[in-house]
């Protein structure tokens, strides 16, 4: 039988993995924007578990604005990206270096 | 009863109507010929808002079933958040002007972020608090990034996004865990179902990850490295944005967030709330020192008075939200005057921005170095100014409390920080000598500049223009 507690530690490992390809990650900008997109999904899990389990239909409408911000989100990243792309040739992290930091 | 509920929101219906209808306009029309009645329509708007919102009187009541409340707490900082982003509107101008940054999308996007902070104080469930904060960040991140063609504007674009994210990952994450807990996104229900006075292990979980998202938003230390870069990054007129409406919008969310949701658990969110304010004023007085960069300067100084503006919440009293109303008032108003000069900041007609370049300005702008000389002993809390009354306020909200170790922790940061505060004035008056900057400042500036210098300088004779009875009433109205 699977339980609650069972969607949340898949939602937190999930949403760790997510954080630690943010901050491990030394390669490329793209991984960073799934990362950020993973982490938002492991919310979503979450939510809708709580749903379910609450018998409450907040958490499922909560979960559609966030899959709406998120895709807003992951478009201006891109945009930025792009912007990026142009000034600088590359989207490696470890170009992302003009100011200290 | 829907009539009502959209009265209530009039003012942010308006003003993203007017965002949105003034896109599609000035796009079919003369693009970014209008930047400049852009500018003016938008500034005009904020002030035209405030004072709507200065003149009515809150409703006190939560519309659309408890998700928007309009009290006297949000009408303060929706007017403080509407009167600085119309300033620093026409502060850019000049600016924008002279480094090809005129395009009619920007002070349309500072409108939409505005909606968004807006929102944010006015939050009264976990939902709009998202879909407020949201809007705030993406019209954020796209005005860091404004100059297209720049490696540091776009680079500054880029972290602050996947930073943000992060932190809007973090506060979601939070949140999802508070509705499971509590099994609501009201805060009133919220503040219900933690009225026992312990609050289950998810609960806490949620409270801080909540807390470590806003804690994000408002550059308090250790979630602050994406600021010093982000105000060095991004073109001057934005970090004068970025330094002021929303770091008011992100306290007031806090604020909204510990005392209307978490309200009966005072002594759960009081301890971390205290750290994250220790930190940042350590951090930003100590880190400060070393900056050569005036914009990364502003930034360590913006995370020390974030600083003591948690301190004021830390305190978790009505008299605590108070200080920290006032706190973040004053401090805007020095931020305003500060960015006029840093704006003004140019050689050979190309924007500087090295602290050095500033020796020897009382030389042949005594006038402007003059007000500096006020901002930065205003900045530091020194008596006269009204920088040390804003610094008394929380001290004494800290004390009051029974947290006299987080008051003195307070005035040794801030006597660490006064050192680099005056390290400007020495620079001024006795620093070596330097190619001077150009003296051709637009007026407009110089009389920021100057109003700023008059109203911190003199305030506290007019007993801080009657803001503390404003702040205490809105103090109230949050606190229950």
């Amino acid at each position: 039988m699977i339980g609650l507690e069972h969607y949340l530690a898949v939602a937190a490992a999930l949403f760790v993995i997510g954080i630690f390809g943010l901050f491990l990650n030394r390669k490329n900008i793209i991984i960073l924007l799934m990362s950020i997109e993973l982490m938002l999904l492991s919310v979503n899990i979450n939510f809708v578990a709580f749903s379910a389990f609450l018998g409450d239909y907040v958490g499922q409408i909560f979960t559609l604005f966030v899959l709406t911000v998120a895709a807003a989100e992951a478009a201006i990243g891109l945009a930025i990206l792009v912007c990026f792309f142009r000034n600088k040739g590359s989207i490696d992290v470890e170009d992302v270096n003009v100011m200290k930091g | 009863m829907i009539a009502s509920d959209f009265t209530t929101v009039l003012p942010e219906v308006l003003l993203s109507l007017y965002a949105m209808l003034a896109l599609v306009v000035f796009v079919y029309t003369g693009k970014d010929r209008h930047a400049v009645l852009s500018i003016w329509l938008t500034s005009g708007a904020f002030l035209f808002l405030a004072l709507i919102l200065a003149m009515g009187t809150p409703t006190g009541t939560a519309s659309f079933g408890g998700m928007f409340i309009d009290d006297s707490f949000a009408r303060f900082c929706k007017i403080v958040i509407l009167l600085s982003a119309a300033l620093v509107l026409v502060m850019g101008q000049d600016y924008a002007a002279k480094h090809d940054m005129l395009k009619f999308e920007y002070p349309l996007l500072v409108a939409l972020s505005v909606v968004g902070m807006m929102v944010m104080v006015s939050a009264g469930s976990l939902l709009t608090l998202y879909m407020g904060l949201e809007l705030q960040s993406l019209a954020l991140y796209v005005i860091a990034a404004f100059r297209r063609d720049s490696a540091k504007s776009t680079e500054a674009g880029l972290k602050y996004f996947v930073l943000g994210a992060l932190s809007s990952g973090l506060l979601l994450y939070g949140t999802s865990l508070v509705y499971g807990f509590a099994g609501t996104v009201e805060f009133s229900g919220i503040m219900a179902a933690t009225s026992g006075g312990d609050l289950s292990i998810g609960l806490l979980l949620g409270l801080v990850f909540v807390i470590a998202g806003m804690g994000f938003k408002v550059s308090a230390a250790p979630f602050h490295m994406w600021a010093p870069d982000v105000y060095e990054g991004a073109p001057t007129p934005v970090t004068a944005f970025f330094a002021t409406a929303p770091k008011m919008a992100a306290m007031g969310l806090f604020a909204r967030v510990v005392h209307d949701a978490f309200g009966g658990v005072t002594a759960d969110w009081q301890q971390v709330v205290a750290v994250l304010s220790v930190f940042s004023m350590f951090l930003g007085a100590v880190a400060a020192i070393g900056q050569k960069d005036i914009k990364r300067l502003m930034a360590y100084s913006s995370i020390a008075h974030m600083g003591f503006a948690l301190m004021g919440l830390a305190a978790g009293t009505v008299f605590g939200v108070q200080a920290m109303l006032i706190y973040m008032a004053i401090y805007i108003s020095m931020n305003i005057g500060m960015f006029a000069l840093i704006l003004s900041m140019e050689r050979d007609g190309r924007p500087v921005s090295d602290i050095a370049s500033l020796c020897m300005l009382s030389k042949y702008q005594p006038l402007r170095a003059l007000c500096v000389v006020f901002i930065m002993f205003s900045m530091a809390g020194v008596p006269p100014m009204v920088g040390f009354f804003g610094k008394f306020y929380v001290l004494r909200a800290a004390y009051e409390a029974n947290m006299a170790w987080l008051a003195i922790a307070g005035v040794v940061a801030s006597v660490i920080g006064a050192y680099y505060y005056i390290r400007i004035v020495y620079f001024m008056y006795f620093g070596a000598e330097s190619e001077p900057l150009d003296t051709q400042t637009p007026r407009r500036l110089t009389v920021i500049l100057v109003a700023s210098t008059a109203v911190i300088t003199v305030g506290a004779a007019f007993s801080l223009f009657g803001i503390e009875p404003l702040a205490q009433l809105a103090a109230e109205s949050l606190a229950n």
